[in-house]
């Protein structure tokens, strides 16, 4: 690529105002999201057990959401004004809307499994909070890939399926901690099947990024980018190997997986303001665009 | 001139409002009013600067010396929404250091059409050029708040309404050009409203009005358009090879800017994107990703746990 002009090294784009709670709520509404789904399905499988631990994962999670994005917001007292229009160009609105219908159903499913509540209401929210956690695990992707921002921008089609292998990795991992390593089969194998997925495919999101990856290969978003990548690596193995035999380890494994995850989610925050702030990852791909064109 | 009707407010649907009857049609609809900042008679005042802090009272930003030349506002934000960007060039020698009668005599030419920021015979050129939120044709900002405090009004500008915004933040990085930024210590995003209080009383915005140049002209945007149509080719007649409009057409990313200019060199000299793209052009594609992968992780979970043995 050729010298890319700036204005004094300026940046074009600015930065997000996003703090610390919004790659927390990606992680949190991927394991809440995926554990209502993973919840319900162990349901149908007659595996009660489970599904009560699964729906208590899936309720921490969502319950955790609200917060941190009220938490997030310049004016918080406004949060409501969310809820005043319904938008598709805004996959904040539309992302809204499935928190709340999520959570709804959630809190009224997680209370039928633990305390019998509402059985007839529960018999609808059992599965729409399943239906509605899938979305709430990938929109996200599609909220931060709707912006300038390069590295998300130019990841809109495979960022989705990054953060939902995450979600499902999330759902999985949580699950093992809660559950005695006799029953927690099912829980080993949706942690596993997740990892695999999110290691591969951030994998294949960075290298079709082009110009722009450069912003995962420094800084913050590349500590954040390794961390994950090893304590997924290390925690699956783990969980593969000895996640049978031992609970501390199957532990362990879990708390790595987890920890992966989040950094995961970290990692595509921070590379998002890296990207932002470099105007000749702005610019060069668009002047290289018009030179195409001409 | 097309306008973007996707995002404009429909007439009479406000909750519990009166209906206030249909929108103004005929000769009695406002024209789309912009701005048109002809950057090659810039110099660099910054009475743009001043009056619109002036008059839409906007909080102090201090921001040190910079060393960039003039410029130490540095950027459009929350409480800049007019920046002067400053731009010092080499340029082949002057007519003083033995140019050649043709070079002479295109500056002579240059003298003639009114470019005043060309420094004769010192070997520099300075490029100076307000800057200002676009008012895009396809605004992101407007596309992506979610609270519906970003609108269009009926002059086809796009305004933050202070008392609904709730600081999500998410016009922030949706903007392709940096202008819209959240206010510390408030928490709502804050950018120019190309003064949609003068409008209403049949004023021009405040750096319009305070601009001794007429660099910044204000008025009906196509009317706008034809004039620097002319004006690009007198300078282009002149010998300013890399003259250009930015942001006049329909058709590129953003669907035209309510605010256009003329530049003297490309755009990214000035610190504004060559090809800037509304990210919502791409809402099919994202949406149709995100379902894809929700559905994906539905049958990964389904097949991990009704699949094989307990």
């Amino acid at each position: 690529m050729s010298e890319v002009r700036t204005y004094h090294g300026q940046p074009v784009l600015k930065e997000p105002v996003w703090t610390w709670e919004i790659p927390c709520y990606f992680f949190a509404g991927g394991l809440g999201g995926a554990s209502a789904g993973l919840a319900y399905l162990c349901e149908l499988r007659g595996e009660g057990a489970a599904g009560r631990r699964a729906w208590t994962v899936a309720l921490a999670g969502i319950a955790a959401s609200p917060l941190l994005l009220v938490s997030d917001l310049g004016r918080p007292a406004r949060f409501l004004n969310m809820l005043r229009m319904a938008k598709v160009t805004s996959p904040m609105s539309i992302g809204s809307w499935i928190l709340s219908v999520s959570g709804t159903a959630t809190t009224l499913a997680a209370a039928h499994a633990h305390l019998g509540l509402l059985p007839r209401l529960a018999r609808i929210a059992r599965p729409l909070a399943a239906l509605a956690g899938l979305p709430l695990s990938s929109y996200t992707a599609a909220l931060v890939t709707n912006t300038a921002v390069p590295v998300w921008h130019e990841a809109r089609t495979t960022l989705p399926f990054v953060f939902v292998s995450g979600a499902g990795l999330s759902a999985g991992a949580a699950l093992v901690l809660v559950t005695p390593v006799g029953d927690a089969r099912l829980a080993r194998r949706v942690a596993l099947t997740g990892a695999v997925g999110e290691l591969a495919l951030t994998e294949v999101m960075q290298r079709r990024l082009g110009e722009p990856a450069r912003a995962y290969k420094s800084g913050a978003a590349r500590a954040f980018d390794l961390a994950a990548r090893a304590a997924i690596t290390v925690g699956g193995g783990l969980l593969a190997a000895r996640g049978r035999h031992s609970r501390p380890v199957a532990a362990a494994a879990g708390t790595l997986l987890l920890a992966g995850a989040l950094s995961a989610r970290w990692s595509v925050f921070k590379a998002g303001f890296a990207s932002a702030a470099d105007p000749t990852i702005v610019i060069g791909p668009q002047r290289e665009r018009l030179k195409r064109a001409a | 001139m097309k306008l973007d009707i996707r995002a404009w407010p429909q007439p009479g649907t406000r909750s519990g409002a009166v209906d206030p009857g249909p929108a103004p049609t005929g000769d009695r609809a406002p024209r789309r009013l912009g701005f048109f900042t002809d950057t090659s008679i810039c110099i660099g005042c910054k009475a743009c600067e001043v009056a619109c802090k002036e008059w839409n009272q906007i909080p102090m930003s201090l921001q040190g010396f910079t060393g960039h030349s003039y410029d130490n506002t540095i950027d459009l934000g929350a409480d800049t929404w007019r920046h002067v960007a400053f731009v010092e060039q080499q340029v082949p020698a002057g007519v003083n250091d033995g140019a050649s009668l043709v070079e002479a005599a295109g500056h002579e030419a240059l003298f003639d059409a009114g470019v005043q920021t060309y420094q004769e015979g010192d070997g520099i050129r300075w490029l100076m050029a307000s800057d200002v939120c676009k008012h895009c044709t396809h605004a992101a900002c407007l596309e992506v708040c979610p609270t519906g405090a970003l609108f269009r009004t009926e002059y086809g500008t796009v305004v933050v309404q202070e008392d609904v915004c709730n600081g999500c933040g998410y016009c922030v990085p949706a903007c392709p050009f940096g202008v819209i930024d959240q206010r510390e210590g408030d928490g709502r995003v804050w950018k120019c409203t190309l003064c949609y209080d003068r409008l209403k009383d049949d004023k021009e915005p405040a750096c319009a009005q305070a601009c001794p140049t007429n660099s910044i002209q204000f008025g009906e945007l196509e009317e706008l358009r034809a004039r620097a149509g002319e004006r690009l080719e007198r300078l282009r007649d002149a010998g300013q090879e890399k003259a250009q409009l930015y942001l006049a057409d329909d058709s590129d990313g953003i669907g035209g800017g309510g605010a256009f200019f003329l530049l003297l060199d490309d755009p990214e000299v000035y610190g504004l994107p060559p090809d800037p793209v509304d990210t919502v052009r791409d809402i099919g594609e994202i949406w149709r990703a995100a379902g894809l992968a929700a559905v994906a992780l539905g049958a990964g979970l389904a097949a991990a746990v009704l699949g094989g043995r307990r």
